[in-house]
């Protein structure tokens, strides 16, 4: 009892540190995770087995961590090392692309094929949005994207917020659609074994429609603001060229090589049995081999925060797991829903949105991920359909607000910095009923097709 | 004038800070920045004025803030950053000018032309002020004083620090109920006259 009470202690500090920012958040997950294995694991439990459990580096010398041959398994409790591994790989093949200045040349490429014109580059970077996010991280599409948005807004007369706030809630769409999106799903996939095909076969479907749902609710809720002055004449030979974007056309060209590696690794990674932590540290090290002497800069810039962060954060969580708690919230979801499968679906999909929507949503989905697989094996509903439930929850939820999710923030502060600040209530007016219509949508889609 | 000289004026709200600021840009020839310093941001630009000035001088919503690899969704935080950017390229430049708050005693520390002043009133002064200048009732200009100095606190505080209106911040701190405005004024004047000298 004294474990549980103090894993649960633990955790709330974190969250409200984490919420609050008054020490960096890798710090406070570090932290807690320590505590953790301290005075939960060690002094309350005397427990050996939590701990080695818990920090689970085991699992990353045995062959199913780089290579399944068969179905993939559910990964143990405790440290998500496949998740981590990924990640970091993952922000090393972006550095090198950024570096080589893959995504200025296409949002100027795609600009220079719409012939500047403010309606269909609105439509167009939308699109874009949600596709590069179902491969990259949505942080960096979204930096990237406002920052050319804005330039072009300056260049060619037009409000950048409105193709700023679309193109932020494309980027956690399209970040649902895949196993490689967005954070959560990365644990969701790692840790309950399931592959980039079976993502996309059913997050990647609700994704797709909702696209289009959206797309259409965008172009109804900005038409105006973006053609107010899209009659003036602009001198098209006066923009900035794609070209002009690339800074060395070798590093241009096996930046994109290496990105389409990772696209097809990711989309055929069932098949080939090269799990996820594989396919992160063979892009990783094959950008940084042919990086050359750049390769230390690129490492520099890996955001090592993150994955401090991510380490801390499983060790609290297994604290949850390991004392049992979580199982209390997911019999206390069995209990409210009576048992009823479709009420279950709802109050993950609702809750995890509504959560996700004030609180970053990684910690949230790495605590709800033992709490679905507990009420599977309780309930008897099958865990799938719950972790699609929870992947949409926690991925669109986070677009409702401001601080829902880490490309909101990055997007809106673009923006500010260039002297477009957005408000809660800007942000909201636009963010909020297109959040709702997703989530609707997703409601619709898990009933339909599931049930 | 050869040296660059740069007055930063701190003041406490009904205090006459302000006031006193612009008689001390007039009778030095300086450009005076204030909120005027998001308009000449917004022309520079090409970008709404009014947009920028609903944030000038705002505390951070800490609760409705959150931060992610060194960038902010707060608008308040992103405004502020860009007036202590346009305040640094000013300075950069050599220009010689007079700023009202905005955090300019601290973000201009390194310049070696920097006079940081914090003026500060009684309190009954300060109501008495206020209620001459808005046209409203003590109880209305009390809550008013304490409202914007609450937020001027909060803002100052969480760029710097050293702490709003603490004195050991400040080159000069005076109270500007004992000689009133034009008599502050001339005092001030006469101090970075003197301060000027030894740049």
């Amino acid at each position: 009892m004294a474990a549980q009470i103090l894993a649960v202690i633990i955790f709330v500090v974190m969250f409200v540190m984490i919420i609050t920012e008054k020490i960096e958040r890798h710090i406070v997950t570090l932290g807690c995770g320590l505590l953790t294995l301290v005075l939960v694991f060690g002094v309350c439990m005397h427990s050996m087995g939590a701990i080695v459990e818990t920090l689970n580096i085991h699992n990353i010398f045995t062959l199913d961590f780089w290579y399944q041959a068969g179905e993939a398994s559910e990964s143990s409790s405790g440290i998500n090392w496949a998740t981590i591994i990924f990640i970091a790989g993952m922000m090393v093949m972006v550095e090198g692309m950024a570096k080589a200045g893959f995504f200025r040349w296409l949002c100027m490429w795609l600009a220079k094929l719409v012939n500047y014109k403010t309606i269909p580059l609105f439509m167009t970077f939308m699109i874009m949005s949600a596709v590069l996010a179902m491969f990259i991280d949505s942080i960096t599409v979204i930096l990237f994207l406002a920052a050319v948005t804005v330039e072009l807004a300056q260049l060619l007369r037009f409000n950048p917020i409105p193709m700023i706030l679309a193109e932020i809630f494309c980027a956690n769409l399209g970040g649902s659609a895949t196993m490689c999106g967005d954070p959560p799903n990365i644990i969701i996939g790692t840790s309950l074994g399931y592959s980039f095909g079976d993502f996309i076969s059913n997050t990647g479907l609700i994704a797709g429609i909702s696209l289009v749902c959206i797309v259409i609710f965008f172009y109804f809720s900005f038409r105006k603001e973006l053609k107010k002055n899209a009659a003036q004449a602009i001198d098209i030979s006066s923009l900035p060229k794609p070209s002009e974007a690339i800074k060395d056309k070798r590093d241009f060209i096996i930046s994109c090589v290496i990105f389409l590696v990772a696209v097809v690794m990711l989309i055929t990674h069932a098949q080939t049995g090269l799990t996820v932590a594989f396919i992160g540290l063979f892009i990783a090290l094959i950008t940084l081999i042919t990086s050359g002497k750049q390769a230390l800069d690129i490492i520099k810039k890996v955001d090592y925060k993150t994955v401090l962060f991510f380490i801390g954060l499983f060790v609290v969580v297994g604290g949850l797991e390991q004392t049992g708690i979580l199982e209390v919230v997911a019999a206390f979801i069995g209990n409210i829903s009576g048992g009823n499968a479709m009420l279950m679906i709802a109050i993950i999909i609702w809750v995890s949105a509504i959560a996700s929507a004030f609180v970053d949503n990684i910690p949230f989905a790495a605590t709800m991920i033992p709490v679905i697989k507990s009420l599977s094996a309780v309930q008897g509903t099958d865990l799938s359909v719950l972790a699609w439930a929870l992947s949409m929850g926690t991925d669109i939820g986070g677009s409702a607000t401001p601080i829902g999710a880490s490309a909101n923030v990055v997007g809106t502060s673009v923006a500010a910095k260039e002297g477009y600040p957005i408000g809660w209530g800007t942000y909201c007016k636009k963010a909020v009923p297109a959040t709702v219509i997703v989530l609707a949508v997703s409601t619709v889609c898990i009933f339909v097709r599931y049930f | 004038m050869s040296e660059q000289v740069i007055i930063s004026v701190g003041r406490e709200f009904g205090s006459g800070g302000h006031e006193i600021a612009e008689k001390l840009a007039e009778r030095f020839g300086f450009t005076m920045y204030d909120v005027n310093l998001l308009r000449e941001i917004a022309v520079e630009r090409n970008i709404d004025a009014a947009s920028l000035e609903k944030y000038d001088e705002i505390p951070k919503k800490r609760f409705i803030s959150r931060n992610v690899r060194g960038y902010s969704n707060s608008p308040e935080e992103n405004i502020a950053n860009l007036q202590f950017e346009y305040l640094q390229k000013k300075a950069k430049e050599g220009k010689s000018f007079v700023v009202v708050g905005r955090c300019s005693e601290a973000i201009l520390k390194e310049y070696k032309g920097l006079i940081s002043i914090f003026i500060l009133a009684d309190k009954s002064c300060k109501s008495e002020r206020i209620m001459r200048l808005r046209n409203i009732s003590k109880a209305e200009a009390e809550a008013v004083m304490h409202r914007h100095d609450k937020k001027r606190k909060e803002y100052h505080n969480y760029y710097c620090t050293g702490k709003w209106g603490d004195s050991r911040n400040y080159d000069i701190s005076i109270n500007s109920s004992k000689l009133g405005i034009d008599k502050t004024a001339d005092y001030l004047e006469s101090y970075i006259k003197e301060r000027i000298k030894g740049l």
